[in-house]
């Protein structure tokens, strides 16, 4: 007992893993919709992603002569696997996932001093990096999993990933289609209405396309219980859909027939999973309760321009890593006033 | 009582109480060790030096050590016996140090020292009165700090009190000597309070208690009078730690926060412990100096948890053997409680004034040991934190030793209450970082002033070398012109020389004549004095008529 240790000397049973393990079962419901709607292939680029997240991670930690199996055993390359994986075409080669995860553990996270010490993203930064190296792979999207369909099952999904080959009789033409996101902006390019561009899509659902507004919706509940379990706060989720939800507005209701209504930017694509899964992580989001305001808003507005006046159809992954730049400013101008100072 | 709004302050958690446990039976007096270790210092300021030598037999409440500075306490005998050594021992300190403590061999007779003046009619003295006897009977701030009583009941010439707060919070798990304290001794707190509100001159007074005490509360209640309820609250306050810190309770009771780097006074408000007006009442009105207080022994290595009146100087080992410590279960002992508390790990520490608490962390409770993983920034330790910093900024800085920045994160109003600690997920001893951060700039203060000091002396020396040298110079130089001068116009100079000094004779002769004779400037008595002398000298001798009148000397 010769050790000085200084209060407080217990603590309750909070830790690193039990975190990052909260996230991913967060994640569950919308994954099993993903896999429903879109079929195996998240499942195929999430195992690949993950096996090389961790062999990634512990060989560098063995390069930087640190302790591996706490690192490996924190979950912080678990959730950035899935999250990476969960931003890919469902119909990828086996390199996509592989080469994207890679860059992102060595790039984004180990050369900046590993967990907590990275300014950008992991997953954004493996998902960007992705979409601008090899945009014809990252842009073809699954049809959804419907009878009327070609649907392809877990080995055809497994043959393709490894060698490239589709069933016979089957290519990518009848198995993948663009995005609502991405239909919906190359038909007003065209100068077609948005109700127009969407009456010609050919999966619509209620609100958004279809899947796509039920994985959001789960992702949005899986959110909420991240908030409930005070995993995460509600600030940046809530700042974000409203930043997004409420330009989206203002651009509707000014001009209805070149802006898609609010609902359905808030429901399709990577909305409510970078909201409360990819805006949040911790490491690289404003920590100041008015800076995650800021932080979040910022995402959500610069969703919304990037996806209506930039080159790509969805922009989580952009808008995210240009608030991780702010974030450093954002927090150093919004600390809060400190007890007994004036304000 | 009056109804009032409760403030609030940010952060704090809730915390497992693990009170009942020591709560559960009346509090008694800890028996007699065969040897106290009564230490000079306990608590801040000065250290006290000994007025007794060793071979002494001394009795209970005689003085013991005493100083001339003014930020101390006078230390006095717990109990009769015989002084025996002076000695170096461990004290209750975060490093584990050790400190001169006298040693009494004691007598089991425990009698006191005669003639206690007891003073029950304390409003009749002046509150500078009262204040010299509670310095005198050494009381300290019992709450935890020890900062000397007499000092903090002295607001100052100029300065208004207008509310005086006990502060019965007790927001630490465990702890539970004030509850206890209250139960049993509410009449003598109130009438240590009265006696501080006397010398305070404080308007209103409020007794701050965590509402889960209900029956402290309640015995308080019972205690105080239709009368003294006109100037004496009890209020029930939230339970969340640390509302017992006195700037949190201050903004809990009155919704006033202390300015930073400021005291409660500056805002008209002075806080003190239950405690400590207990050993006021003590003092004043029964002349018994501070001893012995309430002390909590429990935690899981623990037998029979429960609160005890315990000497000054009394070994740890000895209380928790008494209370049946299980040394084979004992994780960690610590003097406090799990959030603050101080680590002891040399068991024949003694107990001293400020010693609130004896906490034997049995197996389990003291936490897991998980390794300090990376600060994943999720900022739950500026949710929690009660002063509003951003932990995270403060270690990232302590950490990089960015000992300016730190500052400039409002290190220096943190209290260390330990509450990001005991959220971070990360499991980083947050409070060790600062502690060091705040070490470090203490530190690096003092060198400063050094070598600031060093500087300033060296400079003087420089600024007077330097003028020596202008003036050695100036003299060198002067010399030289005089000399040029006189070997350019040798006759010439010679001549005015020779004529300079005649016109000086001559003006010393002219001087001496003018020069002021002692006849000159007369006041009227000596002009009367010297005309009746005149008379006199006219009358013995009416045929000279002398007209040198200045002639006598």
């Amino acid at each position: 007992m010769s050790l000085i240790i200084s209060s407080p000397h217990q603590h309750p049973a909070n830790s690193v893993s039990r975190v990052m393990l909260s996230v991913v079962y967060a994640l569950i419901p919308g994954c099993i919709a993903h896999v429903w709607f879109f079929g195996p292939g998240l499942l195929v680029n999430m195992s690949i992603a993950i096996a090389a997240a961790l062999l990634t991670e512990a060989w560098i930690l063995r390069l930087r002569r640190r302790p591996i199996k706490p690192a490996l055993y924190d979950g912080s390359a678990l959730v950035t696997a899935i999250l990476f994986a969960l931003t890919l075409p469902p119909l990828a080669p086996w390199w996509i996932p592989f080469v994207g995860i890679v860059f992102a553990m060595i790039f984004a996270k180990h050369l900046y001093g590993g967990l907590g010490q990275n300014p950008f993203n992991p997953a954004m930064v493996g998902y960007a990096m992705l979409l601008i190296a090899f945009p014809q792979e990252m842009t073809r999207w699954s049809v959804p999993q419907l009878p009327e369909l070609h649907s392809l099952g877990w080995l055809d999904v497994l043959r393709h990933s490894f060698t490239g080959a589709l069933p016979t009789g089957t290519g990518y033409d009848a198995l993948t289609m663009a995005t609502p996101l991405d239909h919906t902006k190359t038909q007003i390019a065209l100068d077609q209405t948005v109700q127009a561009a969407h009456a010609s899509y050919k999966f619509m659902g209620q609100i958004a396309g279809y899947g796509w507004e039920w994985i959001n919706i789960l992702f949005m509940f899986g959110g909420a219980w991240l908030i409930v379990r005070r995993i995460i706060t509600w600030h940046i989720p809530a700042a974000m859909l409203c930043g997004l939800g409420l330009f989206a507005l203002v651009a509707f209701l000014s001009a209805p027939a070149t802006h898609a209504s609010p609902l359905f930017h808030l429901f399709s694509g990577a909305t409510m999973l970078g909201a409360f899964f990819i805006a949040t992580d911790p490491v690289t989001a404003a920590t100041t309760t008015r800076g995650r305001l800021i932080y979040g808003a910022g995402i959500g507005v610069l969703i919304y321009i990037i996806r209506y006046w930039g080159g790509y159809p969805d922009a989580v992954a952009f808008s995210v890593l240009l608030m991780n730049m702010a974030v450093p400013t954002i927090d150093y101008y919004t600390q809060p006033r400190v007890f007994g100072h004036k304000g | 009582m009056m109804p009032m709004k409760l403030g609030q302050f940010h952060g704090g958690l809730r915390l497992p109480g693990c009170k009942a446990d020591s709560m559960l039976s009346p509090v008694t007096a800890a028996p007699i060790p065969p040897r106290l270790y009564v230490p000079l210092k306990q608590h801040i300021g000065a250290a006290a030096e000994p007025v007794i030598r060793i071979g002494d037999h001394v009795l209970k409440g005689q003085l013991l050590a005493d100083s001339d500075s003014h930020v101390t306490a006078p230390v006095h005998a717990p109990t009769s016996g015989t002084v025996v050594e002076i000695v170096e021992h461990t004290v209750p300190h975060p490093s584990g140090m050790t400190a001169p403590c006298i040693v009494i061999e004691t007598d089991g007779k425990d009698e006191w020292r005669p003639n206690l003046s007891a003073h029950s009619q304390y409003h009749l003295l002046s509150p500078n009165e009262l204040r010299q006897i509670i310095r005198d009977a050494g009381i300290v701030g019992l709450g935890g700090a020890g900062f000397p009583a007499f000092l903090k009941l002295n607001p100052g010439q100029d300065k208004l009190v207008e509310t005086l707060i006990l502060n019965g919070a007790e927001c630490e798990p465990y702890i539970t000597c004030d509850a206890m304290l209250m139960q049993e001794r509410a009449r003598d707190i109130l009438d240590g309070l009265h006696i501080m509100r006397h010398a305070v001159q404080a308007r209103h007074c409020i007794i701050g208690i965590e509402d889960h005490n209900s029956a402290a509360i309640a015995a308080m209640q019972a205690a105080l009078s239709k009368e003294e309820q006109k100037h004496i609250s009890i209020i029930a306050i939230p339970t969340r730690y640390p509302t017992g810190g006195e700037k949190q309770l201050i903004k809990v009771l009155t919704n006033k926060e202390v300015p930073s780097h400021k005291l409660p006074i500056d805002i008209g408000v002075v806080c003190h412990n239950v405690g400590t007006a207990f050993a006021v009442a003590d003092a004043v009105l029964r002349g018994i100096p501070l001893i012995s207080r309430y002390v909590t022994i429990t935690g899981g290595a623990i037998k029979t948890p429960q609160n005890l009146i315990t000497q000054f100087g009394t070994p740890m080992a000895f209380l928790l053997d008494h209370c049946g410590l299980q040394r084979d279960k004992l994780s960690r002992l610590l003097m406090g409680g799990p959030m603050m508390g101080l680590q002891i790990s040399d068991l024949q520490t003694p107990v001293i004034k400020t010693s609130n608490c004896l906490l034997a962390l049995g197996p389990g409770e003291a936490g897991d040991t998980h390794p300090e993983m990376p600060c994943i920034r999720c900022g739950e330790c500026a949710r929690v934190c009660p002063a509003q910093l951003l932990p995270q900024q403060l270690y990232w800085w302590s950490r990089a030793r960015d000992f300016d920045k730190v500052q400039d994160y409002n290190l220096f109003d943190c209290i260390e209450c330990g509450c990001c600690a005991w959220v971070c997920p990360s499991h980083i001893p947050l409070v060790q970082y600062y502690r060091f951060a705040k070490t470090e700039i203490w530190q690096q203060e003092r060198d400063k002033r050094k070598s600031d000091h060093a500087r300033d002396r060296h400079e003087f020396r420089q600024l007077r070398m330097e003028r020596k040298k202008r003036e050695d110079e100036e003299r060198k130089r002067k010399k030289k012109e005089l000399l040029q001068r006189a070997n350019a116009g040798k006759d010439e100079t010679k001549k005015s020389a020779i004529d300079e000094a005649l016109a000086r004779v001559q003006a010393k002769k002219a001087q001496q004549q003018t020069e002021s004779r002692n006849t000159d400037n007369l006041t009227p008595a000596q002009q009367k004095q010297i005309e009746a002398a005149d008379a006199r000298r006219a009358n013995q001798t009416p045929a000279d008529t002398t007209g040198d009148e200045g002639s006598e000397a």
